[in-house]
């Protein structure tokens, strides 16, 4: 990171960037994509400036209009992606490696987004009670009451499960699920994918709902003792629809419309599904790869093999919206 | 010349006023449709949450502001010399960084509940916890012991400089009635002031409440715009809880309307009255208490946890750049608002047109941090378009710091203008009638009564401007240059990913950087006025 006067320096000067460079908006966090970028600028040559945004990071590309210097916009989540390419801030991009790397369920049919790695909306479940399987459809089991930790009803990951939920079962359906999962809780829906797995420690509930790579993350101690013994406390589950897969999720890219370094960008993007990168995104990030070639991660794969769900990403996008209202209508934050 | 002073005000009024008319222009795209949905399944929760908070926190940081303000002013006991100044160090404490620390001190298998159990002889949570801190009276506590500073700092400043004759008189009469009858009322603009630059705080706060899982309007405003990907709705939210809130603040000045606070007599601090015994005891108890909720804990909290991670992890090369980048961004939006804030705060007093346009200066504080940067993003594009245009180099580009400055200023001028206000409004009128008599105009007056009588409120103003600055996150994040981070958006980017561990060490220093004119906020002299000794 350089100092803000040298930021600043750089931003005047965006129109005239030197060659060999890109500019990469992420919502991914700095600390999972530094490892990815740092390997990418030491295989090319090509240095990545990148600004971490959150929210906002579509109205602000927007807004820059035609002097954006953003080349690739990253994010996750699949409604994000294609929310960026309804609002026209994405470019067609056509990549033979992209193409050979990326089953074709993974990218969009023009090429405006393409996923990068996966992950699974994963059940966590205290270790003594030997589960092994389990549906989303028992979440809203009678027998779960008082024992369901999860997030809010409202964070990406979980309205992107209810959405696949509308998909298998319709919106009736979902409602009365959703409102089910409600009244298991165990305590009031809400705090981060990590604190299901401390919550069963502590004794507050016996499963809840996280993504997958999390567990990853805390076994392998970078978090940290603690987290370690969180996560010994647990269990990986794979659950699945009764009548489909594990629910999943993407991290993906785009090049963005006006993009002042297009070759670059897509160099960025053909490294990061390269075994290489994607070796990074499972070792590092305990991500599932989206290029088949390269391995799970072994603290992951430990827990034995995930089915990704039929229902396709497009139309969990779809659904997205009902998906938040049900949140809303059925109270779960409440 | 007044025409000057009240250019200036119109010119920061349209600055700051464009991002939220920009709001308007968003909104209208949107259809009205949203609202039925609202209206079935979120308002009846939404408000009543969002009215609850407000209130809880109002009459907790109006009764501690105030009387730990009253204490420390008017009375002596044990240890009021530090207290007076710790009593501000809640300020230094990002109310996002007290809510993630408060959690997990109590979090049900944290250290507190550990202990209780292992002294009462339950084996786990499942046997004995506490209530859940995620709930609204937690989050009423949490906002109010982190925002009663507001309200102490503008209380404080009226009871030191307020007629002590007045008082003094009053205390001749009893001690008992004085502070409720006398005082009390006196401090009521200060009062009104504090408490409304908090309550927009704890409005437009994001990071504690969702936290805390409590529903306000302006996490519906969030779940609207990403989860649906509805802006205009969210904009439509926004404005009518910024409706809610000038229609508030306008109620207050009403209210008091008719009244007058300039202090007749030359002012001068009151003589303290010196407590003895238990009442020493529990005025140092009172004043105490919120330190230790509201900043010694947290911050101990993040001593540990930082300390843990430097032994584990070591210390982050890019702390330092980010550090020093906080306190340029800071420091630059600090001065901005300042001169600003006094234009408008002036102008208001010259003429009663100014007084409108430095009400509307306001306006931003009012709106969360990411939805007026969403406003501004807009103009400033637009403002970037123009520049270039006319080929000078577009200085505010969006994504240079020109963008982030201009979002602290729309953000925090209601801190300013009425900090700069509530000083101005201590000097008599009949001192600018005087000055102006003797052949000074507006300006001069300015420079050699108001400059120099309000100092230590502009003072006050500059340091909490500059705290405010150094602990914003929302619109640092969306408007900030590449490859820029700040102390915020650090942790941020840690806690985003549920790495809390690594943004202790973060959190632990903007805390300090929010510490340091704090302290220089307590130790600044006591206001001087020509003639006294």
């Amino acid at each position: 990171m350089k100092h803000l006067a040298l930021g600043t320096a750089l931003s005047f000067l965006a129109g005239a960037a030197a060659a060999q460079e890109l500019n990469l908006y992420t919502t991914r966090e700095p600390g999972l994509v530094e490892p990815l970028l740092d390997a990418f600028t030491a295989s090319s040559g090509i240095e990545v400036n990148t600004i971490f945004l959150k929210e906002g990071l579509p109205e602000r590309v927007e807004a820059e209009g035609d002097r954006s210097p953003a080349d690739v916009l990253m994010t996750v989540d699949i409604g994000n992606l294609v929310d960026l390419v309804d609002r026209g801030l994405t470019q067609p991009v056509q990549s033979d490696v992209l193409e050979a790397a990326i089953p074709e369920s993974m990218r969009d049919a023009d090429g405006q987004w393409f996923a990068l790695s996966l992950r699974a909306r994963a059940l966590y479940v205290a270790k003594d009670l030997g589960l092994t399987e389990f549906h989303y459809e028992d979440l809203a089991d009678p027998e779960w009451k008082g024992r369901v930790c999860i997030r809010s009803g409202q964070h990406p990951y979980n309205v992107a499960l209810t959405a696949a939920y509308i998909a298998h079962h319709g919106e009736a359906e979902a409602e009365a699920w959703l409102a089910g999962v409600h009244d298991n809780l165990a305590r009031k829906a809400g705090g981060g994918d990590r604190d299901v797995a401390r919550d069963i420690m502590g004794g507050l509930c016996d499963i809840g709902i996280a993504n997958s790579y999390y567990v990853g993350q805390m076994l392998s101690g970078n978090g940290g003792p603690e987290q370690l013994e969180w996560v010994n406390a647990i269990r990986l589950v794979f659950p699945t629809f009764e009548n489909g897969g594990t629910q999943i999720n993407i991290s993906g890219a785009a090049v963005a419309k006006h993009a002042p370094n297009r070759d670059e960008a897509v160099a960025l993007l053909e490294y990061l599904v390269s075994p290489e990168a994607q070796k990074i995104y499972a070792e590092a990030n305990f991500e599932h790869p989206v290029n088949a070639t390269a391995a799970v991660s072994p603290l992951i794969v430990q827990f034995g093999d995930m089915t990704p769900d039929t229902i396709t990403l497009t139309e969990v996008a779809r659904n997205r919206k009902a998906a938040s209202e049900l949140a809303e209508k059925v109270g779960f934050d409440n | 010349m007044t025409r000057a002073w009240l250019a200036g005000v119109a010119a920061v009024a349209a600055l700051v006023c464009l991002p939220v008319a920009s709001l308007l222009v968003i909104a209208a795209q949107g259809s009205s449709g949203l609202w039925s949905h609202l209206a079935a399944n979120v308002l009846p929760v939404a408000l009543r949450d969002t009215l609850v908070l407000l209130a809880g926190v109002g009459v907790l940081v109006a009764v501690v502001g105030t009387g730990t303000a009253w204490l420390v002013t008017a009375h002596d006991f044990p240890g009021r010399r530090v207290l007076e100044w710790a009593l501000l160090l809640p300020l230094a404490v990002p109310t996002y960084i007290s809510a993630y620390a408060w959690l997990d001190i109590l979090h049900p298998v944290g250290p507190v509940q550990g202990w209780i159990r292992a002294i009462l002889g339950y084996s786990g949570p499942r046997e004995f916890r506490l209530p859940d801190v995620r709930s609204m009276v937690g989050c009423i506590l949490l906002l109010g012991l982190v925002l009663y500073p507001y309200v102490y700092l503008t209380a404080r400043a009226m009871f030191f400089t307020q007629a002590a004759g007045l008082i003094e008189a009053a205390r001749t009469l009893g001690e008992r009635k004085v502070f409720r009858r006398v005082a009390l009322p006196l401090a009521r603009p200060a009062v009104a002031v504090g408490v409304s630059l908090a309550l927009m705080e704890a409005l437009n706060d994001i990071g504690a409440s969702e936290f805390l899982g409590v529903r306000t309007m302006t996490v519906s405003v969030y779940s609207t715009w990403i989860s649906r990907a509805d802006l205009p709705g969210a904009a439509q939210i926004a404005l009518a809880m910024l409706a809610l809130v000038v229609g508030l603040v306008m109620m207050e000045r009403w209210a008091r309307r008719n009244q007058r606070y300039a202090a007749g007599q030359r002012p001068r601090p009151i003589g303290r009255n010196a407590l003895r015994g238990w009442r020493a005891g529990l005025a140092m108890l009172a004043c105490a208490v919120p330190v230790l909720l509201g900043f010694a804990a947290p911050a101990t909290y993040l001593v540990v946890e930082a300390w843990k991670r430097i032994a584990f992890a070591g210390i982050s090369p890019t702390l330092w750049s980010e550090a020093l980048n906080t306190v340029l961004l800071a420091s630059a939006a600090t001065a901005l608002v300042l001169l600003c804030g006094t234009v408008a705060a002036y102008a208001g007093r010259l003429h009663g047109r100014g007084g409108l346009l430095a009400r509307a200066t306001t306006l931003g504080y009012a709106v969360p941090g990411t939805v007026l940067a969403i406003g501004l993003l807009p103009l400033v594009a637009a403002l970037d378009r123009g520049l270039i245009a006319a080929g000078l180099p577009a200085v505010l580009i969006l994504g240079g710091s020109g963008a982030v400055l201009l979002a602290y200023m729309a953000r925090f001028m209601a801190i300013a203008t009425g900090g700069v206000e509530s000083g101005f409004a201590r000097i008599p009128p009949s001192y600018d009638h005087a000055s102006r008599s003797l052949g000074q105009g507006p300006t001069g007056t300015f420079r050699r009564i108001h400059l120099p009588l309000s100092r230590p409120a502009l003072v006050a103003v500059a340091l909490l401007v500059f705290v405010d600055c150094a602990k914003e996150l929302p619109a640092t994040l969306l408007l900030r240059p590449l490859n820029v981070e700040t102390l915020a958006t650090h942790l941020y980017g840690e806690a985003a990913r549920g790495t809390y561990e690594e943004a202790a060490i973060a959190a632990l220093v903007i805390v300090a950087i929010g510490m340091a004119p704090v302290i220089l906020l307590a130790r600044q002299p006591r206001p001087r006025y020509p003639g006294t000794p």
